[in-house]
């Protein structure tokens, strides 16, 4: 039974994986076209150093992503925050509509988008991505700071202004930091959304803006270049290795609360552990 | 004093007007208009549901199938998997659904190209079977390879989903179940089974959202033999430029998609916590 | 599960940061600019770099897939957006039909003297106003030489049972209906509505013998040898022949398609002067011989066409002869047939 499991688990990886071994091994590929092995070679990393049309993109997921994010958070905390003192009818009713980019496919929210662009006579490119990406990053910062308030104690705010703090002194000591894990969370959330985002911004950026996905997509259609399957794999090994130390990491936390919290109730516990 | 914390989603009430309702809107609005004149008419609503010519209902009906298909294969390929992890020690556990995200840090463009150079005829795969003298598969521009694309890259959020779910039932049940005498496949059918619903919702919507609306799989492994509603959507906007007909695909597209959630809104609410956000 | 989400999300921006600030040189600084809009992969990489250095303009470079993509994503976006585009014969018809495109002053393009003959006056533009030739080819198709039995000369080998599973057709409704109008006889600028159903009809019977309908990445598969036939342009048969010698490629006896991509400059420019200062500067032999060598297309230059090594000057794909090119006809602009053509294709793609 166990060895069943561990070569079931093995095959679902094996299927997970093997494209992604695929593309770091043809990093590798010292020719240039996918159908031959000319060696092994870092020639691809090199050149992926001048590739101006590569570094440009990624110049412009970074920048969308966390530009969209940081003005999706505040406009969406707000937002969450006005919500939570709502009527409930009303309240409800935001919640209804902001649920809509997050259910609707992305394809439509595209094109809609996109509409809306051409209707209002806003020119694609930069800015027009700008703004879709803030609009599918805000119901994500609401859903996870939505929450937070939720479990906020409802009188702090006034507490705080009974006791002769302003409106805004209150809000940035007192709430805040009450809510400060789900603004993270909804920041961080909506950074990765942006990355990942294909479809919304293929039918919303202009001419002259692109991004990785964009780029990556064109490239599918001429043929990838090769210095795309070097910048990924630079990526996916830098990823795994900052996942694995904060895992261990944490691990290793979890681990030294355990003990610190089982010394504090009963030293016989850590006593014969440690024997 | 809540009253003027109230204010404080103002902003947001008017972006979402701007960006959220209006955009829905002006797709409604476009999806009754055709090229000829301003005149508000059903038209382009007419030719989708023609039922002298079916190409587009059945162009539907094969997005629809194909995504069952793929959801299907992806609950029981990931329903075994969501169990083994499951029933895994917490450390190894954490390390093992890692493992599971991983692969979503790579551009899913780049990885679903990936499996081109996989399953062509001069592919890894084929190369690799041929050299110890077995047939060759070929996999590549049928549905079988649009499928394979589906199930490869939503398969981790039909496991995700039920995993949780899994993690959260009470141990004490099972136990419960089993000092009563129930064998383990009883135990597994009417109590575990039962408990991660939520989870099998949530892993059931996750695949068959994306899969039928995907434009980009179909595109790459498919050959653009079987176009799928994404694939017709994508080209009135891209190439075709008819917007109307293009609006009343995508409105028609939404209207199922948002029926469908409303019908298992239900399931979400019991699976607090149990999807992806 | 929403943790691992953000932490992953989170771990990636904090790691990719540094990065962020290399190559963020080229942000909007001073002088003019000049924006291009052309087809992927269709200039030499250094050449806008060379034209920047010789002007002191900056050039600000982008890419579209298509024709309709090109002419969608202009309308979109207002025309605002560019100064010169690349399209193609009856894209430029269409665009001067909707007044897209500006007049441009030869006299301010003194290398056009060097066009040949032959690519001027052409019924697309037939007074030279709008557009200056930039590339030239024609389609045909690209066979593996080992996986047929005899030389391929006519468009009937891609309807041949014999090769089922191993055609590549073009992912373009003009490109094959054009070749399927052409084998039964037609013209490919057909608004004939019998016409077109035959040859709809013919594509419906060959699809079952086609293994896909792709586009550019139809270079990479020919040179791995996928299949046995594809439909190409030209110039990509000769990129696929420099890395699979067994490929050959022939325009078909019943005749092909001729095309013209040619530069051309938007109504909308906000900097005319510079785009006609580029558009010459893309004319001056060494620059057009660079491109040339880079694209593998066929040029309209009459010094580039001198230039040519003995045994391309007798390839049917570099520089096809009198004769072939009298089969070939160029593209009309099908104004409101243009949908008819779109849904023959969708009920082909969607059956």
């Amino acid at each position: 039974m166990k060895v069943l499991k561990n070569v079931y688990s093995g095959l679902i990886f094996l299927f997970l994986y093997a494209p992604i071994a695929v593309l770091i091994a043809f990093s590798f590929n010292a020719a240039k076209s996918r159908g031959t092995w000319g060696g092994f070679s870092f020639r691809w990393y090199e050149s992926l150093a001048h590739n101006a049309e590569i570094l440009h993109a990624l110049r412009n997921t970074l920048i969308i992503a966390l530009l969209s994010a940081a003005i999706a958070t505040i406009i969406g905390t707000a937002a969450a925050l006005g919500m939570h003192h709502m009527r409930r009818g009303l309240a409800n009713f935001m919640l209804n509509v902001t649920y809509l980019p997050v259910l609707n496919p992305d394809i439509v929210t595209g094109i809609s988008l996109l509409i809306l662009y051409v209707f209002l006579g806003i020119n694609l490119g930069f800015s027009s991505l700008l703004l879709a990406h803030i609009t599918f990053n805000i119901p994500y910062v609401i859903l996870s700071v939505s929450p937070r308030l939720k479990g906020m104690n409802r009188h702090i705010f006034e507490a705080a202004l009974d006791l002769g703090a302003g409106p805004a002194r209150a809000f940035f000591k007192v709430i805040v930091p009450e809510i400060l894990p789900g603004i993270v969370n909804g920041f961080l959330l909506a950074v990765t959304l942006s990355i990942d985002d294909f479809v919304i911004s293929f039918f919303t950026a202009g001419p002259g803006v692109s991004t990785l996905s964009i780029t990556i997509y064109s490239m599918a259609r001429k043929g990838i270049k090769p210095e795309i399957n070097a910048l990924s794999s630079i990526m996916f090994v830098v990823v795994l290795l900052l996942l694995l130390t904060v895992n261990i990491r944490t691990d290793r936390d979890v681990r030294r609360r355990a003990q610190n919290h089982m010394r504090s109730r009963s030293p016989r516990a850590l006593s014969s552990r440690e024997r | 004093m809540s009253r003027r914390l109230r204010l404080t989603a103002a902003p947001y009430a008017l972006y979402a007007l701007v960006f959220i309702a209006a955009p829905l809107l002006l797709i409604l609005y476009y999806s009754l208009t055709t090229g000829q004149g301003a005149t508000l008419s059903l038209d382009n609503f007419r030719r989708f549901f023609d039922f002298n010519d079916t190409v587009y209902l059945r162009v539907l009906w094969r997005s629809l199938w194909i995504a069952g298909v793929s959801t299907a294969i992806c609950f029981v390929l990931g329903y075994p998997m969501a169990y083994i992890l499951s029933r895994m020690k917490a450390r190894t556990r954490n390390i093992v659904s890692f493992l599971f995200i991983l692969p979503m840090w790579m551009n899913f463009l780049l990885r679903t190209y990936a499996w081109m150079t996989l399953l062509e005829r001069t592919g890894v795969i084929n190369t690799a079977l041929k050299s110890v003298g077995l047939p060759s598969l070929e996999i590549m521009y049928t549905t079988g390879a649009v499928i394979l694309g589906n199930v490869y890259n939503f398969l981790p959020f039909m496991i995700l989903p039920i995993y949780t779910s899994l993690t959260k039932i009470d141990r004490n049940l099972i136990e419960a179940s089993e000092d009563l005498g129930a064998g383990r496949a009883v135990t597994f059918f009417r109590v575990i089974f039962p408990l991660s619903f939520p989870g099998i919702m949530s892993g059931l919507t996750m695949t068959f959202m994306p899969a039928v609306t995907t434009f980009i799989i179909s595109k790459l492994l498919g050959g653009g033999q079987n176009a799928l509603i994404g694939d017709l959507i994508e080209k009135q906007f891209k190439v075709a430029g008819d917007w109307g007909f293009g609006s009343a695909m995508s409105v028609i597209l939404m209207v199922l998609i948002l029926l469908s959630m409303n019908a298992l809104s239900r399931y979400e609410k019991e699976n607090a916590g149990g999807g992806l956000m | 599960m929403k943790q691992f989400r953000c932490l992953r999300c989170g771990l990636l921006a904090l790691c990719l940061l540094p990065l962020a600030s290399c190559g963020s040189s080229s942000g909007p600084g001073g002088g003019p600019t000049l924006k291009v809009f052309n087809w992927g992969d269709y200039i030499d990489p250094e050449v806008t770099a060379l034209f920047t250095q010789e002007t002191g303009i900056k050039v600000i470079y982008t890419m579209f897939d298509a024709n309709e993509d090109m002419y969608t994503s202009i309308r979109a976006s207002g025309g605002v957006s560019h100064d010169v585009v690349i399209p193609s014969d009856y894209m430029i018809r269409k665009m001067i039909n909707e007044d897209m495109l500006r007049t441009i002053d030869l006299d301010n393009v003194p290398n056009y003297a060097l066009i040949d003959d032959r690519f001027k006056n052409l019924d697309f533009d037939p007074q030279n106003e709008y557009s200056v030739p930039y590339m030239w080819g024609t389609v045909g198709i690209a066979y593996n030489t080992t996986m047929v039995d005899e030389p391929i000369d006519s468009w009937t080998a891609l309807w041949d049972t014999r090769y089922q599973k191993n055609i590549f057709m073009m992912d373009s409704v003009r490109d094959s209906l054009g070749i399927t109008l052409k084998m039964l006889g037609y013209s490919m600028n057909t608004k004939n509505g019998a016409e077109l159903e035959e040859a709809y009809n013919k594509l419906v019977e060959q699809k079952p013998l086609v293994l896909a309908y792709i586009g550019d990445e139809v270079k990479d598969k020919m040179i791995a040898g996928e299949a046995a036939l594809a439909v190409v342009y030209a110039g990509d048969a000769i990129t696929i022949s420099e890395q699979n010698p067994d490929i050959a490629y022939v325009i078909p006896r019943e005749g092909s398609n001729l095309w013209v991509d040619s530069m051309c400059i938007l109504k909308t420019s906000e900097n005319p002067e510079a785009a006609e200062a580029f558009i010459n500067f893309m004319c001056s032999t060494p620059i057009a011989l660079r491109n040339w060598e880079y694209i593998n297309y066929s040029s309209p230059q009459k010094e580039v066409i001198a230039q040519m090594p003995e045994e391309l000057q007798n390839s049917s794909a570099r520089n096809p002869s009198a004769e072939e090119l009298a089969r070939c006809e160029v593209f009309e602009d099908l104004s409101q047939t243009t949908q008819y053509y779109e849904d023959l294709w969708t009920r082909l793609i969607g059956a």
